[in-house]
């Protein structure tokens, strides 16, 4: 009898583990994947209204992030996570927040930062406690605050060099009048994505249909954009009604500056936002709050408002997670037993 | 009698695809008698029995071949005539060893009376006599556990018990074993379930079943009309873990078990499909629990069935009667897919508690790469007691022992619903293992240090 026989007579070899034995199927790497098509049509609009300018910045931050995942990786001694396709995610997102005349090695720094200090340094995908797209953004507008606030003119609106968030702000701070009018056809411009803006946020309904299908592929929840835009509008509501002739409209502050892309995207990156719906909720409210806050008081020089209150936001996840943990099965009845012996 | 949807549902839960199509038509097929048995002292929880027959012996079939030692265990009987041919220690399908009674059977004996003596009166009999045969028996709950069910039936005064629920959710996939001997025999269960409640004094009898079982639900109404007394037929949301104890007490009462309780803290005793046939069998035709349905199937045998094997039957045996394993078998497990155990070799003898052996294909068992959690919350979605696995798992890893028993991990009953949903793959099920396994090993030495 030969050994090759002797494993057959032994019978196949089993794979023996720890139960569950089957598997929902859910991946990192398909979500990450859904989030990127629910990008496409906001990349669209992107290429579509910026057109050259915005395949450069595109193609730059997605290529920076890419290749300083792996060398990141590869000097941490770590395996490749180019696999699981957020650092795409990340870079697609970075060139969204970017202005479209942004000079190319401003971007590639912006992508460096974020994939380099704002997540590996933490240790990778789930570790890191800001998003990394914001962060980058934010160390951009400090590091390069005039090129990352300037509106080319090539934009279609060519009678301004700002965006409308801040003709707004400089406008009430000076006491005047608000510069244009929320008409019919503006709100269409400025609904389909014709204004000045980062390249991937002035088109609200590339952003909203994307939205619509991670809610429908269940990589996101409700709470955060809902309560993140439900938040905004009262709050611009009650400013509006109170002193119409110093604040803008509900729909103005719906579909100006980063919103629709903050709070459907970068609002909803789940590894630095709550993991329980009441959490969330609370996220989206305090996101909100803050976002109005810094657009509207006076004294402030920066008109958006949508990345840093999600950062500060970010900042205080796990405090929210650990005071919205959900009630254990059971829990309340044992207490009460206790308090009755 | 009313029929009803389950008026409250658990929080939690997924929906896994149930895969039960390949058995769920099958009607249960007596298996041929195995030349050998392999028949454990420890099927149940609790203290394994004492064998009391010796090796040479000759046996009966129903005789008692090891004796309950203690009020928590459970006697064990032989299933069919034979010779005691070892009495040695061997695998159980829970991934323990224990002793185990190896029995040659004689497939010529005469079936002969049976070991205890019929009580088809006992609706006239007190129930300390029901509960006795109960206790000789050797009936445990079938569902997964082998919880003793004399122990379960003798709940102390201060715990009044009004409310019997038949679990019939069998909530995991694949599994048929329930099904069919709910569609196969409804009445003989539902005795079953009568006798338990004459034994516990209990007023209600709720019957729990999921909404994709239509066929069992419709035998149970049938046998149902016949039966006195209040009885309810509450139909469940088919949801996993709905079988589970205390979330099916839920789902029917709207009662919550305390944490660290029991569920005659509410007033309830929930039993299993199987283990109230086990009732009605052992109290009505004097026969011990030594057989049970399983269900054996799965994309790498060649002919899924449901058999009624009798306890001790090797699996190598069931697979070989379902017409053996395919050559791409690559994962054994015995129980459900969810809950049930990797088994390393065939060579292991089904238990009182084996609902299912699950054979899988090696596209089933595709190898994955765990990574870090990034906080989906889709585990907390899913767990339906409430619990933060992520925030456990991630405690376990970094030995945190004490913040994960401050989080309850030992509430969690591996379910495996947060597993089941994971993105990142991660094991939490062996993380939640692992940090109960450590907080039981030091209550047991706290415990120690305090009697000494």
């Amino acid at each position: 009898m030969n050994t090759e026989q002797q494993n057959t007579a032994a019978g196949p070899e089993l794979v023996v583990g720890v139960s569950p034995h089957i598997h929902s199927g859910a991946s990192v790497e398909r979500i990450m994947l859904d989030v990127v098509i629910a990008l496409l049509p906001a990349v669209a609009a992107a290429l579509y209204f910026f057109g050259l300018n915005a395949a450069r910045l595109i193609v730059t931050c997605v290529a920076t992030c890419l290749a300083t995942e792996w060398i990141c990786r590869r000097l941490m001694g770590r395996n490749n996570t180019l696999g699981d396709f957020s650092a795409l995610v990340t870079g697609l997102l970075l060139a969204l927040n970017l202005p479209p005349g942004l000079p190319t090695w401003m971007a590639i720094a912006g992508g460096v930062f974020a994939i380099a200090v704002a997540k590996q340094v933490f240790g990778g995908l789930g570790y890191n406690p800001f998003n990394p797209a914001l962060a980058a953004r934010a160390f951009l507008l400090i590091s390069f605050t005039g090129p990352m606030t300037t509106w080319s003119a090539s934009c279609i609106d060519a009678t301004s060099t700002a965006t409308p968030l801040g003709m707004v702000k400089e406008a009430f701070k000076a006491g005047a009048p608000a510069p244009f009018a929320m008409d019919g056809g503006l709100t269409l411009d400025f609904l389909l994505g014709n204004m000045n803006g980062c390249i991937g946020e002035t088109s609200a309904i590339a952003l909203l249909i994307g939205a619509l299908y991670l809610l429908y592929r269940r990589v996101i929840t409700w709470h955060i954009p809902v309560a993140f835009i439900g938040t905004v509008a009262i709050y611009a509501a009650i400013l509006h009604a109170v002193n119409p002739a110093a604040s803008m409209p509900v729909h103005f502050h719906l579909l100006t500056g980063g919103l629709m892309l903050g709070a459907c995207f970068m609002a909803t990156d789940m590894v630095t936002t709550p993991t329980t719906a009441r959490g969330r909720l609370i996220f989206g409210v305090g996101c909100g709050l803050l976002t109005m806050v810094l657009r509207t008081v006076k004294t402030g020089a920066y008109p958006e408002g949508v990345s840093f209150a999600i950062l500060i936001m970010n900042a205080f996840t796990p405090l929210i997670n650990r005071a919205t943990r959900h009630r254990i099965f059971g829990a309340a009845e044992a207490a009460k037993r206790e308090a009755r012996k | 009698m009313k029929v009803s949807p389950a008026p409250f549902l658990f929080r939690g839960g997924i929906h896994p695809p149930d895969s039960k199509t390949a058995t769920a038509a099958l009607p249960l097929k007596d298996l041929p008698l195995p030349a050998r048995l392999e028949v454990s002292t420890s099927q149940h929880l609790g203290a394994p029995a004492a064998p009391c027959v010796a090796v040479g012996d000759r046996v009966t079939a129903g005789q008692l071949i090891a004796k309950a030692s203690g009020f928590i265990s459970a006697n064990v009987h032989a299933p069919a005539a034979g010779t005691i041919a070892a009495i040695r220690e061997a695998p159980t399908p829970t991934g323990r060893t224990a002793t185990a009674i190896i029995i040659e059977t004689d497939a010529d004996a005469p079936a002969g009376e049976p070991p205890y003596k019929p009580i088809p009166d006992w609706r006239e009999q007190e129930p300390r006599s029901l509960l006795d045969r109960v206790a000789e028996a050797g009936i445990v709950g079938m569902g997964g556990a082998g919880f003793p069910t004399h122990v379960k039936l003798s709940p102390p005064g201060d715990k009044p018990i009004d409310t019997v629920i038949l679990n019939g959710a069998e909530c995991e996939p694949f599994l048929n074993s329930d099904n069919r001997l709910l569609i196969e025999r409804a009445a003989q269960v539902l005795e079953g379930c009568q006798i338990i409640r004459h034994i516990l004094g209990a007023a209600t009898l709720c019957v729990a079943i999921e909404d994709n079982k239509r066929e069992a639900a419709a035998a149970l109404f049938a046998a149902m009309k016949a039966t006195p007394g209040d009885n309810q037929i509450h139909i469940l949301k088919t949801r996993y873990p709905q079988g589970s104890e205390k979330q099916q007490i839920y789902s029917v009462t709207g009662r919550t078990v305390p944490m660290g309780g029991l569920p005659m803290d509410v007033g309830c005793v929930v039993e299993n499909v199987a283990t109230a046939y086990a009732v009605w069998d052992a109290v009505v035709n004097g026969r011990p629990l030594t057989a049970r349905a399983i269900t054996v199937t799965g994309d790498a045998v060649n002919t899924p069935t449901n058999w009624f094997a009798p306890v001790g039957t090797s699996f190598a045996d069931l697979v070989a009667a379902s017409g053996g394993a395919r050559d791409n078998l690559a994962k054994l497990i015995a129980g459900g897919p969810m809950m049930g155990f990797a088994l390393p070799s065939l060579e292991v003898a089904m238990s009182k508690t084996s609902s299912g052996l699950l054979l899988f294909p090696r596209e089933c068992v595709r190898p994955y790469r765990s990574m870090a959690c990034i906080n989906c919350g889709r585990c907390v979605e899913a767990c339906p007691l409430g619990l933060m696995p992520n925030e456990l798992s991630q405690a376990a890893e970094a030995d945190d022992i004490d913040e994960a028993e401050n989080r309850h991990v030992m509430d969690c009953f591996e379910c495996g619903a947060c597993a089941y949903v994971c993105p990142a793959r991660r094991p939490l099920v062996q993380h939640m293992r692992r940090a109960k396994a450590v907080i039981t090993q030091r209550r047991r030495a706290a415990a120690q240090q305090k009697k000494t």
